[in-house]
C-alpha cells in the first residue's frame, strides 16, 4: 500500500504530481491511500511515497480542467476516484466526453456541485462594512459546501479591487489589502458580526421588491437552499411576506367586484 | 408632505419597477476593477443572482425607476398619471450612493434604471444617462448596468446611454397593435420599433467598430431586450410566438421577457376581468427556449397550440405537447438520429443531447445510459430507441397523455 501526503484538503498539485508517478508505474488505485495533512495512517503495511519518477504522462486536454475542480469536493474519496479515472483514461481517452458513462458520471456530478457552490458564493458572500480606526474594511462570513476558499478568491479580487476585505469561513480565511491576498485560520461566525446600517436598506429593498401577488416559496428555495441563509440578512424577512402576501393580495383586489382583479404593468 | 428619505424612496420606487420582468445580468465583455480606482466586475459569462425573493424571482440588479411620476396613462402601468400612488423622485446622486452601496456588500451585480416619463423623453432620457454617466466617470463603476430608453428620445442621448450600458431595453408593452392601442394610448408600435431598429443597428456598429479598433468604444455589449404583458390584451400564445419570433429576426435581441398580469393597488378599470394564470407565462417561457435553443420554427411552436383557441397547454410543456401531436416522428432513436431529432425527444435538453452525440461515436447507448443524464426516464420512454429498448407501441395508445403528463399537483407551482 502507497500512500500520500497532501498538504491541503485543495491541493490538486500534490495530487497531479503523485497520480502522475503512480500511474506511469502502473499502481493501481486500491493499492493506493491518499491522505491530507499529517493525520496519522493506521495502516501497518503503508509506505509513503518518496521518490517520484519524472515521467510525462498523456491526458485528454480537458482531463486537468476535470480533476481540478473534482480535488475541491468535500467527498474524501475524491482524490481516489479521480486517481481510478485517471488509469482508464490514459487508454481510453474517449470516456472523458462520455457523460452516459457511469464513472464519468459520478465525477461529472461532483464538479458540477463544486461548480455550483462556487457560483452560490459568488453569489451570496455579504460583506459588512466595519470600521477598521479610520479606515473601511469589509468583512464577510460564509460557509461553502466544498473547499472552494481559494478558488473564489480570484473573482473577490477582481470584483473588490480597491476595498480591502476579508472572507472568514470554517475552515480558513482570505484577506486583500487592496494589493496583497493573504490567508488566515479558520474563523467563526462572531468574527464578522457588527452594525452596518446599509443592511437595513438592502432588506427594505428586498422586501419592496418582492411581488406578493406572485407567491413562490418553492421557486425561490431551489435557487436559494437553507443551507446557505444563515449569512444572508434578508432571509430574516421571508416567513414574514410570505405570511402577509395573501392579505396584501386581497387589499389590491378589494376595491374591484368579485372576479375583477386590478392588474398591472410598470414601463 | 413631509420629505421623503432615500430609504422611503427606494421603498416606493422599487415597488414601483418591480414588475418589469428582466432581471439579468448576462452577456457583455469581461471587467475588472484590478487596475482601476472603483469597484466592479462582470464575468463576461451568465450573471449572478445574488438573492431570491418568496416569488422566486431573483435579485441580480438594483431594479428602480428614477421617478414612478408619469405623463402617460397606460392602463396596465401602476405608474400611469391617473394612479394615486405614492409619488417619489431619486436624485442622481441618490441612485449613485445606493448602486455603490449595495454593490460593495456583494448584494449586486449593478443597476437598472428605468423611470416614468417626466416632462419630455429627452428631458427623462438625459437624467438615466446621468446617472450612468456618474457612475462611469466620477466612480469608476465597472459593474452591469441595464438602462430602459425611452422611444421618443432625441438618437444622440439614446446613443449617450448606450456607450455607458452593458444592456438596454425598450418594453414592446403588448403583443399586438390593438392591445397597445387600447391599454396605451400614447404609445406606438411603430416608434417603439423604429427605437429598437435603431438600438440594433447601434449595437451591430458598435461590436463592427470594436473588431477594427481595440478601443473603440463599446455600445451596449450585452445587447437589447425587451418585455410584453401577458393577458392584459386579447393575443393568444400563437400570437405571441409569431411576434416574438419576428422581434428576435429583426432585432437581434437577446431576451424576451413575458409578464403576466398581476394585481397592483388602485388598477384601471379598463383591464381585462381576470388575470391569466402564471403558468401561462412558464409555457411561453418554455416557447421561446424551444425558437432559442431547440431549433423548432415558429411555426412548428404554433403547432403545439389548440388550434380554435391557439393558446398552449397549461398541464403540459409545449415540447410535449408538439410530440403528443407529431407521434409519426417518434420513437427516435437515440444512437443514429440526428442532433435536431434528438431535441425534440420530451423531456432531453440541449445538454443532454450534446452528451448523446459525444458518447455515441465510440459505443452504442443503454436505456440506462439516457437515464443518467436527465432526471427522470418516464416522460422520455416512450419517445425514444436504445440499443436495449424499444417502445412496444407506446405512441399509439390512447391514454399516453395521461402517461407522459406530470400529476396535476405540480400546477399549483405556478398556480396564480
Amino acid at each position: 500500500m502507497q500512500v500520500v501526503r497532501l498538504n491541503r484538503e485543495d491541493d490538486y498539485d500534490g495530487w497531479r504530481d503523485a497520480a502522475r508517478a503512480l500511474a506511469a508505474e502502473e499502481i493501481p488505485a486500491s493499492q493506493v491511500l491518499w491522505q491530507v495533512g499529517d493525520r496519522a495512517t493506521d495502516l501497518f503495511a503503508a509506505t509513503a511515497l518518496s521518490r517520484l519518477p519524472e515521467k510525462t504522462l498523456t491526458v485528454p486536454k480537458d482531463f486537468p480542467g476535470l480533476a481540478h475542480s473534482v480535488v475541491l469536493h468535500r467527498d474524501p474519496h475524491r482524490f481516489s476516484l479521480l486517481y481510478a479515472f485517471l488509469l482508464r483514461v490514459i487508454h481510453q481517452p474517449q470516456a472523458l466526453h462520455d457523460r452516459a458513462d457511469r464513472q464519468v458520471n459520478v465525477l461529472r456530478r461532483m464538479q458540477q456541485s463544486v461548480g455550483r457552490d462556487i457560483h452560490k458564493m459568488h453569489a451570496f458572500v455579504r460583506f459588512r462594512d466595519l470600521q477598521d480606526g479610520d479606515r473601511r474594511r469589509f468583512v464577510a462570513w460564509f460557509e461553502p459546501e466544498h473547499h472552494i476558499l481559494r478558488a473564489t478568491a480570484g473573482f473577490f479580487v477582481n470584483r473588490f479591487a480597491n476595498m480591502r476585505w476579508s472572507i472568514l469561513t470554517p475552515d480558513g480565511s482570505l484577506h486583500w489589502d487592496t494589493r496583497q491576498l493573504s490567508e488566515g485560520p479558520p474563523a467563526g461566525k462572531s468574527d464578522a458580526s457588527g452594525d452596518d446600517p446599509v443592511e437595513a436598506v438592502w432588506t427594505r429593498y428586498y422586501a419592496a421588491t418582492f411581488n406578493p401577488a406572485r407567491v413562490n416559496p418553492r421557486a425561490m428555495l431551489k435557487e436559494m437552499p437553507k443551507k446557505y441563509w444563515h449569512s444572508l440578512p434578508e432571509t430574516a424577512l421571508i416567513s414574514g411576506l410570505i405570511a402577509g402576501a395573501n392579505r396584501r393580495e386581497q387589499d389590491m383586489l378589494a376595491p374591484f367586484a368579485p372576479g375583477e382583479p386590478a392588474l398591472s404593468h410598470s414601463p | 408632505m413631509a420629505q421623503l428619505d432615500t430609504a422611503q424612496k427606494l421603498s416606493i420606487l422599487a415597488d414601483a419597477a418591480k414588475y418589469d420582468a428582466s432581471c439579468s445580468s448576462s452577456g457583455g465583455k469581461r471587467r475588472s476593477s484590478l487596475g482601476g480606482k472603483g469597484v466592479g466586475s462582470t464575468t463576461g459569462g451568465s450573471g449572478i443572482c445574488h438573492a431570491y425573493t418568496p416569488d422566486g424571482r431573483c435579485i441580480s440588479l438594483l431594479k428602480i425607476l428614477l421617478t414612478n411620476s408619469c405623463i402617460f396613462d397606460c392602463h396596465y402601468c401602476i405608474n400611469r398619471r391617473s394612479s394615486n400612488v405614492r409619488r417619489a423622485r431619486f436624485t442622481a446622486a441618490e441612485v449613485v450612493t445606493l448602486t455603490l452601496d449595495f454593490y460593495r456588500r456583494n448584494y449586486i451585480e449593478g443597476l437598472f434604471l428605468s423611470s416614468g416619463i417626466i416632462h419630455s423623453p429627452d428631458y427623462t432620457m438625459e437624467q438615466i444617462t446621468e446617472v450612468a454617466r456618474s457612475l462611469r466617470e466620477d466612480h469608476h463603476f465597472r459593474g452591469y448596468i441595464h438602462l430602459k430608453t425611452i422611444p421618443d428620445a432625441d438618437a444622440d442621448l439614446v446613443t449617450r446611454a448606450g456607450l455607458y450600458a452593458d444592456r438596454v431595453s425598450i418594453n414592446v408593452e403588448l403583443p399586438t397593435r390593438s392591445g397597445l392601442h387600447v391599454l396605451a394610448p400614447e404609445k406606438s408600435e411603430t416608434r417603439i420599433e423604429t427605437a429598437m431598429g435603431f438600438m440594433h443597428s447601434a449595437i451591430t456598429d458598435g461590436a463592427d467598430a470594436r473588431r477594427r479598433y481595440r478601443h473603440a468604444p463599446a455600445f451596449a455589449p450585452a445587447g437589447q431586450s425587451t418585455q410584453m404583458i401577458v393577458g392584459a390584451d386579447t393575443a393568444s400564445d400563437r400570437d405571441i410566438v409569431s411576434r416574438a419570433a419576428g422581434l428576435y429576426r429583426r432585432f437581434d435581441l437577446r431576451r424576451i421577457y413575458y409578464s403576466a398580469f398581476s394585481p397592483i393597488p388602485d388598477a384601471s378599470a379598463v383591464l381585462p376581468p381576470s388575470r391569466p394564470p402564471l403558468m401561462r407565462e412558464h409555457r411561453l417561457y418554455q416557447s421561446d427556449w424551444l425558437l432559442r435553443f431547440y431549433a423548432f420554427t415558429p411555426e412548428e411552436v404554433a403547432a403545439a397550440t389548440d388550434p380554435t383557441t391557439g393558446m398552449l397547454p397549461l398541464d403540459i410543456d409545449p415540447k410535449l405537447a408538439w410530440a403528443l401531436k407529431f407521434r409519426g416522428q417518434f420513437p427516435v432513436d437515440v444512437n443514429t438520429a440526428p442532433k435536431e431529432m434528438l431535441l425534440r425527444i420530451p423531456g432531453l435538453g440541449p445538454r443532454a443531447v450534446q452528451a448523446i452525440l459525444q458518447a455515441r461515436r465510440w459505443r452504442r447507448l443503454r436505456l440506462e445510459d439516457i437515464g443518467r443524464l436527465t432526471v427522470s426516464l418516464k416522460k422520455l420512454r416512450p419517445f425514444l430507441i436504445a440499443d436495449d429498448w424499444h417502445p412496444v407501441a407506446l405512441t399509439d395508445r390512447q391514454d399516453l397523455r395521461a402517461l407522459v403528463a406530470p400529476p396535476p399537483r405540480q400546477l399549483d407551482l405556478f398556480a396564480g
